[in-house]
């Protein structure tokens, strides 16, 4: 590799951290050394609680009073980290050291401008004065590509959008140019468009800056994309360390295979695989297993991984692994495909309709907020959803893909009733129903159930869990007084819960097992419909994992439709049968979910496909990026809306003309004024590349 | 901007209309009519009947509302139905006392309250900041008749450096005044301290976890600049509400403390006038307050907005 002889710049050794708790102290990070050279990109992976954010608070000493440094070594640069006394240390921040946070919205102070929050960096640490700083902060804002520094410079923060602000911070860490910056999570806030972006930014840029480079992240795909090196981490420890190749491709540890596993691919065409999960939790610090601390959850131990725990140990040169039986776990990764197993679906385009939604649309009045709102008395309209159809068959998925602000939420609210539509009809098993929810009947009611983001959101924190998967039953009346019980134990049963947690309080349970509740109280009524909006957004890829089987079983099982939004197309690819590509409040492609997802696509089909980040390092995506962000639904693009942003755009027709319907077959229409042919010629299929290569 | 001003001052006008039927209406409840309590338990029927004619208190109550209104407006207060003068400059001249008072302490306990409110913050849960938070809460709780007292017994009698007594003349130039109100203003400030010290450092506390501060240290920032400047400007945001609301208070609300003082401000006025069933000036005294509530409330958003960008610039 190109950077194997570049300077070491940050060196860690034994590295532990321990929090002191009211339990007595917590391990959270344990025995950890790593390596980053310069202009060296290092991936840390690991699901949430694996000890990833305080491994980076540790590597810059910025640990909550409670933590602390019990052992080990920090060197950047040949200083050593741990002799600095504090005074020092602000020194090194901000100077040598810097970092980029997660949600750059919160990141940024909201009373300051942002020009401002550069400049300060270059006359502290530069030793510049403010109309040279001011200078240096234009000069910055110019790298990273925003378009009119000089406006931008003197905003605020709330006056941006999230990918702007994270152009901001990157901007901010490089200030300085400094020789180590940690990257915790710079896109998980942000859309997959934007995400694609900026990640082509921070790629190019550190190239030039050549600074060494901690990227913290959850998802292996943003790994796969912009790291040289990944380390995955495991409660506290890191279980394999090497190159993206080698990793990727000889995986050399149980959990690096079981979270490549767990993830949903968009470029593999097979919509009957089983996705891998990983069973268990993660063990808290203060409770570790006996020997491997991945034993109890790994499908691999035998009697010796309960006996002895490894070293990270080199078994090819530069890939580490804590594995002892990492020969076997290479072995079995082409096993492993073989063994996917089918679900097979209904013969869909047959099954009765289940929902029948006909140019639904619904407009909100608004007032702008803040003090501006008071020069203008007339109330401005926002076309959130604006002209959408979307049929449902029973035992089949509707997916419904887009960025935030594309109107799919409030979609899926007009059709539940929470938003009452504006005009439009809605019909379920061939019943037209009433707008509002108050005016729907109580065997509506029951046919419609949802599953929202945020479980906490349908728990009452003050029942036990057991009690809110009941109430539905009791209210709309399926079952007998006295079958409640037995029937929650099977909804439990049926979500993969054991019984006896029908008597716990929601945050008794962790985010995964909430969802579940929240899932087996929809299926409690028996629904016909499941609206299902980002169910599984905020959850670990193995419990995503085992959320979607869960979810696929059960449709499965029932045959019950289900209309699942999700800004994640890998995860709608996995679990759809149908896909709508939704983009401010229009629809712009609808078909089977294998034809929306080859060519000819959409543009903005496309672009969205090759934004996301594929977890395999020998995919070259198709480069093609979206600029901005969704324009204000008040302020609709006039003929394709979608114009502003198209990397396909052919002319003045599309700045003029709304584009037509084109069917491509009978299940299949693109909206665009680009023939299909024309569309056909010059679109590749979602890394096509390699899959050539495999075979 | 001057759109917003505009439309809180249509708010504040309907909010005192709104306040003139109430406090009109009260003082109607109050037992025994006005020509009654003037002339006295043993009055005639007859000389009761000549006042009342004479007063307008036959009048229909909607009348007597709308001439009491009207006349308010124009700056005709009324006359004073025990001392028989005019009321208007009877509460401008105590309201000039009660704004000197009010203004000392002011100056003394919302500074004092903030520094204490971030000493505090910065030392969460250390001694320090239970040292703050538990002896600025047994002030906040202790009456000011008690606080007033104990400051009297030390600074007045036994060390004799302060006045014991606030009583001044009308008239006193604010120099001369000055020492009278020295004691008066720390009782008040015991009082408030503790919830300027609180709300401070709870949204101090709020602040200093924020993602953006956290992110000013790791700019290496000296840690004054992070305080100052990334800390501060976000935090003090609530506590300027809190001041506002305490302008208020001290106006027209120091009852219990121009008592112990002998102080002559708005408040004792506004006790004089209710032992003496004086309804002329407990109208115009509540009217007073109501305005000087609203106006501060009114500056203190007006504040808020020029000090928060979010507001002053619109999402």
């Amino acid at each position: 590799m190109a950077t194997d002889d570049k300077p070491t710049v940050l060196e860690v050794k034994n590295l532990w951290v321990s929090y002191a708790t009211d339990d007595g102290p917590l391990n959270t990070v344990r025995n950890v050394s790593m390596k980053i050279r310069r202009g060296e990109i290092y991936g840390l992976v690991g699901e949430s609680g694996s000890g990833k954010t305080t491994l980076a608070r540790a590597l810059v000493r910025y640990l909550p009073r409670n933590g602390s440094i019990t052992s080990g070594s920090i060197s950047l640069a040949g200083t050593d980290l741990l002799a600095l006394s504090p005074g020092e240390l602000r020194k090194v921040w901000g100077a040598r050291v810097t970092m980029v946070h997660q949600d750059p919205s919160k990141a940024i102070n909201p009373s300051i401008t942002v020009g401002e929050q550069i400049a300060e960096m270059a006359r502290v640490h530069l030793g510049m004065s403010r109309a040279q700083a001011r200078h240096k902060a234009l000069e910055m804002l110019e790298k990273v590509q925003l378009p009119d520094p000089e406006s931008v410079a003197g905003r605020y923060a709330h006056q941006l959008s999230g990918g702007m602000l994270q152009r901001i911070l990157i901007a901010t860490a490089l200030t300085t140019n400094p020789q180590f910056l940690i990257m915790d999570e710079p896109t998980t806030a942000l859309d997959v468009t934007t995400e694609a972006v900026i990640l082509d930014l921070v790629r190019d840029l550190l190239r030039e800056y050549q600074t060494a480079v901690l990227y913290i992240t959850h998802n292996l795909g943003v790994v796969a994309r912009i790291c040289d090196r990944v380390g995955v981490m495991y409660a506290g420890e890191i279980m394999e360390e090497g190159s993206i190749q080698r990793v990727f491709t000889h995986k050399l540890h149980p959990y690096t295979l079981g979270l490549l596993g767990c993830v949903p691919r968009i470029d593999i065409d097979k919509r009957d695989i089983t996705l891998h999960t990983i069973p268990g939790h993660i063990p808290r610090p203060d409770a570790l297993p006996e020997g491997c601390i991945f034993g109890p959850r790994c499908t691999f131990n035998d009697n010796t991984c309960h006996q002895t725990r490894n070293p990270l140990m080199e078994v090819e040169p530069e890939h580490f692994t804590i594995c002892g039986r990492w020969a076997d776990v290479e072995k079995s990764i082409r096993e492993d495909f073989a063994q996917e197993k089918a679900i097979k679906a209904l013969d869909q385009k047959d099954a009765p309709l289940v929902l029948d939604a006909r140019n639904i649309e619904k407009q909100f009045k608004l007032r702008r907020s803040g003090l501006s709102n008071l020069f203008s008395w007339k109330p401005e309209v926002v076309r959130a959803v604006d002209n959408v159809s979307i049929r449902v068959r029973k035992g089949a998925t509707m997916g419904i893909v887009g960025e935030s602000g594309c109107g799919k939420t409030t979609f899926a609210r007009c059709i539940a009733g929470f938003e009452q539509a504006t005009s439009g009809d809605i019909f379920l098993e061939g019943e037209a129903l009433p707008y509002s929810i108050a005016k729907r009947s109580k065997s509506t009611l029951k046919k419609i159930q949802l599953v929202f983001q945020n479980p906490d959101a349908s728990l009452n924190p003050q029942h036990p869990v057991g009690q809110s998967v009941g109430r539905p039953l009791a209210l709309l009346g399926n079952v007998l007084q006295s079958e409640i019980d037995q029937c929650v134990r099977e909804l439990f049963e049926a979500v993969n819960l054991p019984a006896d947690y029908v008597n716990r309080l929601p945050h008794e349970l962790s985010g995964g097992e909430k969802q579940r509740v929240a899932i087996a109280r929809a299926f409690a009524a028996d629904p016909e419909l499941m609206i299902l909006d980002e169910p599984i957004s905020s959850l670990d890829v193995s419990v995503q994992a085992s959320l979607m089987n869960m979810l696929a079983e059960l449709q499965k099982v029932k045959g019950t439709a289900y209309l699942f939004i999700s800004h994640d197309l890998a995860a709608v690819r996995h679990l759809s049968d149908w896909i709508a590509v939704v983009y401010l409040g229009r629809l712009w492609e609808i078909g089977s979910a294998e034809d929306v997802f080859t060519p000819p696509y959409h543009p903005y089909t496309e672009a969205l496909l090759s934004a996301i980040p594929i977890p395999d390092p020998n995919i070259h995506q198709e480069r093609i990026r979206l600029q901005g962000s969704v324009p204000s639904a008040v302020n609709i693009p006039s003929g394709c809306r979608f114009h502003t942003r198209c990397p396909r755009k052919i002319g003045p027709i599309c700045e003029n003309e709304e584009p037509p319907w084109q069917n491509v077959h009978r299940f299949h229409s693109i909206c665009c004024h680009i023939p299909l042919e024309e569309l056909t010629a010059m679109q590749v299929p979602v890394a096509s590349e390699t899959e050539e290569e495999q075979q | 901007m001057i759109a917003y001003i505009l439309r809180r001052l249509g708010m504040i006008l309907l909010t005192m209309l709104l306040a003139s039927v109430i406090i009109f209406s009260v003082t109607q409840l109050l037992p025994g009519d006005v020509a009654h309590v003037i002339l006295g338990q043993f009055a005639t029927p007859q000389a009761v009947e000549n006042l009342r004619e004479e007063l307008g208190l036959n009048r229909p109550i909607i009348v007597q509302y709308w001439d009491w209104l009207t006349s308010f407006i124009r700056g005709d207060w009324g006359i004073s139905m025990v001392s028989r003068l005019e009321v208007r400059p009877m509460i401008m001249e105590r309201l000039r006392n009660s704004l000197m008072l009010a203004s000392v302490s002011l100056l003394f306990y919302v500074p004092l309250g903030i520094l204490l409110g971030v000493i505090a913050a910065l030392n969460e849960d250390r001694l320090a900041d239970q040292a703050i938070s538990g002896i600025s809460m047994a002030f906040a709780g202790l009456p000011e008749f008690v606080t007033g007292l104990i400051l009297i017994g030390i600074l007045a009698i036994s060390l004799d450096i302060l006045p014991a007594n606030s009583s001044i003349e009308p008239q006193t130039s604010f120099k001369e005044a000055f020492p009278f109100l020295i004691l008066p203003a720390i009782t008040v400030s015991l009082t408030s301290l503790g919830y300027i010290a609180r709300m401070t450092r709870s949204s101090t506390i709020d602040v200093l976890r924020a993602d953006y501060t956290r992110a000013a240290d790791m700019k290496g920032l000296p840690r004054w600049q992070v305080l100052t400047k990334h800390v501060l400007r976000n935090s003090l945001l609530p506590t300027v509400t809190v001041v506002a609301m305490g302008i208020g208070w001290l106006i027209g609300g120091l009852i219990v403390t121009e008592a112990v003082f002998g102080y002559p401000g708005v408040g004792r006025l506004l006790i004089y006038g209710i032992q003496r069933r004086d309804l002329i000036l407990i109208q115009a005294i509540s009217m007073l307050i109501v305005a000087v509530y609203s106006f501060s409330n009114l500056a203190a958003d007006i504040l808020y907005g020029i000090l928060n960008p979010r507001i002053r610039l619109g999402g």
